[in-house]
């Protein structure tokens, strides 16, 4: 188990992480996400024992490890361009760590080849590191970290070298290496495909704080600000203020000129000016003027009815997204998946359209500015 | 653009010019001075033979190569301890800094070695600046012995040749990603495991060529083994300069400085095998 209890990083008086509080459980997948600059590869090295921190302590295992450096903790890394020895073998490269334990020669070879059985690297145990490709080197990196049984696996943009197919690949053979051998993965990534393809937790990152800790479902869904909800995925923000409360946790509200009901389970005053998030594909749209039959919106999403233009089509093959004009100029994003029945866009540009969302699927905020 | 070119070729052509002139045309003429006869009015006499050749396979000459080999290889193995922390320090050093420390080991090239030779007499003779720091400090009550020294002679080659030795290794410890240090100390190495299993193996060949870059000119440097131990060791670079200058013998000398250009030339052919074969003895 890894706590971090407050911790603190400056360089230079510049502070780099601040107050970092966590708990990674044991046997946990989880990833630190963020833009490039938010502090998560820090806090990778101060947990990896490559950084002090200024103030504040990480915890492993219960034991304090300030002063401990890297090679008496029980953490290994995979680092961002794998880091491979170049002049030593796979081999020899995967053996490295049980060498440096002084482990007996014959448990060495056994040990190592069945790391790379595990990664699937039989037969390239003679090769060089500059002989193989890119995944084939990522395989090499993590069988070189998990040969040494560590508690914790530290991935520092493990897949960021790779092609997109091969990264994808590559995420469901790591997560299932995790499950396989139980150790806690803590994976950091500016890549949210990835963070959600493979965590438990995942933790947003920005500016050295961490902006909110959850599942992948939680983030994507329940955002806790505008900065984790832009960070995470296409959104649209509307905006609102609050007119009436009509019910527990139900309000109605002018949003963007028009008077809709809000589910919301944080208080809101009267007045109150919010943000309404909604994701592309929490909207449907239904065509107004179309000379052939318009479909008609779901009741459950009756409840919201923005006027708008379709101003421009983009198609992506099981999908398509609308991009609509409101009266008032705001521009709302839309994907519509294609028709069971039918395989033709429901709207084409300059058709006046009207737009609702799933009830209960808006997160409501206090207005930032 | 056709400047550019033209400029190149003339800057290329001059170097190359250059080179012949000066450097390939005497060496060719040594070459042919090795195969003629002594003269007895002119320096050299027409006439192919290989005595000279064979007047170097005495045992007086097998002494003296020994000694010098010995000597080159005593002098490149302090440099390397010297020039290897050195270098180090130099390379780990902050980046705004690196230039300045570098030019401080190549000022001493501005000044003609001989000159500094004389200069390290000054600093070893009897009355000299060590001895007097030395006296002045109290650690000694007589002063050192050290002109006319081994140690003089280990000196004054070190003190010569320990950029040669700097350079190689500076460049080469500059291009051993950090990462792979902090990648050995993840997996459980401490500094001194790290050094050896990492920083070691890849500097070898600033190793190699620092080493060579001492060895080689080392055995050729008489003057330092004349000015600063006396002449009681004979080696190879004084054995050839006495042929010149002294014995006027240059059909001999001629023959003992091509038997020496071929030898280190075989020993960089070696070098060079051994470099093309560690990068492929590992493969199966």
């Amino acid at each position: 188990m890894v706590t971090l209890a407050g911790v603190t990083k400056q360089y230079n008086g510049h502070p780099a992480l601040v107050d970092i509080s966590l708990t990674v459980a044991d046997g946990e997948f989880l990833s630190l996400l963020g833009p490039s600059g938010c502090g998560k590869t820090t806090l990778l090295r101060l947990i990896g024992g490559f950084e002090r921190c200024t103030k504040g302590s990480v915890l492993i295992d219960g034991r304090d490890t300030d002063g401990v450096p890297p090679e008496r903790r029980a953490v290994n890394t995979v680092f961002q361009n794998y880091a491979l020895f170049p002049h030593m073998t796979v081999f020899d490269n995967v053996a490295f760590g049980l060498r440096m334990a002084n482990r007996p020669r014959d448990e060495i070879a056994a040990a190592v080849n069945g790391a790379l059985d595990l990664v699937q690297l039989h037969g390239m145990a003679a090769r060089r590191p500059a002989e193989l490709s890119g995944g084939q080197q990522q395989r090499v990196a993590i069988a070189r970290a998990i040969v040494n049984k560590p508690r914790v696996l530290l991935l520092d943009e493990p897949l960021s070298a790779l092609d997109h197919r091969l990264r994808k690949q590559m995420q469901k053979e790591l997560k299932q290496l995790q499950r396989t051998l139980g150790i806690t993965f803590i994976l950091v990534t500016h890549d949210q495909d990835e963070a959600f393809a493979m965590s438990d937790r995942v933790v947003v990152m920005q500016q050295g704080r961490i902006e909110q800790i959850g599942s992948p479902r939680e983030i994507y869904e329940e955002p806790v600000n505008l900065y984790v909800a832009r960070f995470v995925g296409d959104i649209n923000v509307l905006a609102g203020v609050i007119r009436e409360k009509i019910g527990p946790n139900l309000y109605t509200a002018l949003v963007e000129g028009v008077t809709v009901q809000l589910r919301s389970d944080r208080p809101l005053s009267l007045a109150q000016p919010v943000h309404i998030l909604l994701r592309p594909e929490d909207f449907r749209l239904a065509v107004e003027d179309a000379a052939t039959p318009a479909r008609e919106l779901p009741g459950t999403i009756r409840h919201a009815g923005l006027k708008g233009t379709v101003r421009r089509i983009f198609y992506h093959g099981a999908t398509y997204d609308v991009e609509v004009s409101l009266e008032n100029g705001t521009r709302i994003q839309v994907t519509e998946f294609f028709d069971e029945d039918s395989d033709t866009l429901s709207c084409t540009p300059g058709d006046r359209v009207t737009l609702g969302w799933h009830e209960g699927w808006e997160v409501v905020l206090p207005h930032e500015e | 653009m056709k400047n550019n070119t033209l400029f190149r070729r003339l800057l290329i052509g001059a170097t190359w010019a250059w080179m012949a002139l000066l450097a390939l045309v005497p060496y060719l003429m040594l070459v042919g001075a090795s195969f003629f006869e002594r003269g007895t009015d002119t320096l050299v006499r027409p006439g192919l033979t290989l005595s000279n050749y064979l007047h170097l396979l005495s045992p007086t000459v097998f002494t003296m190569a020994a000694d010098s080999v010995a000597l080159a290889a005593v002098a490149a193995l302090l440099c390397l301890l010297v020039g290897y922390p050195f270098a180090a320090i130099l390379a780990h050093a902050p980046a705004r800094i690196q230039p300045l420390l570098l030019l401080l080991v190549m000022i001493p090239f501005w000044t003609n070695s001989l000159i500094r030779t004389y200069a390290l007499v000054m600093l070893l003779k009897a009355d000299g600046v060590v001895n007097s720091l030395l006296l002045h400090a109290g650690l000694i009550a007589e002063p050192l012995r050290l002109m006319y020294t081994p140690v003089a002679v280990f000196i004054g080659l070190v003190y010569t040749l320990l950029p040669f030795m700097i350079l190689p290794l500076y460049a080469a410890l500059k291009t051993v990603d950090p990462q792979l240090l902090e990648a050995g100390r993840d997996l459980g190495a401490g500094r001194v495991r790290n050094f050896l299993h990492i920083t070691v193996p890849l500097t070898m060949p600033g190793i190699i060529a620092g080493t060579m870059l001492v060895f080689l000119p080392a055995l050729g440097m008489f003057y330092i083994a004349d000015i600063l131990g006396g002449a009681r060791t004979m080696l190879v670079g004084n054995y050839i300069r006495d042929q010149f200058l002294v014995f006027r013998d240059i059909p001999t000398g001629s023959a003992a400085s091509v038997t020496m250009t071929v030898a280190m030339g075989l020993l960089l052919v070696l070098h060079h095998l051994a470099r093309r074969r560690s990068g492929k003895e590992m493969l199966p």
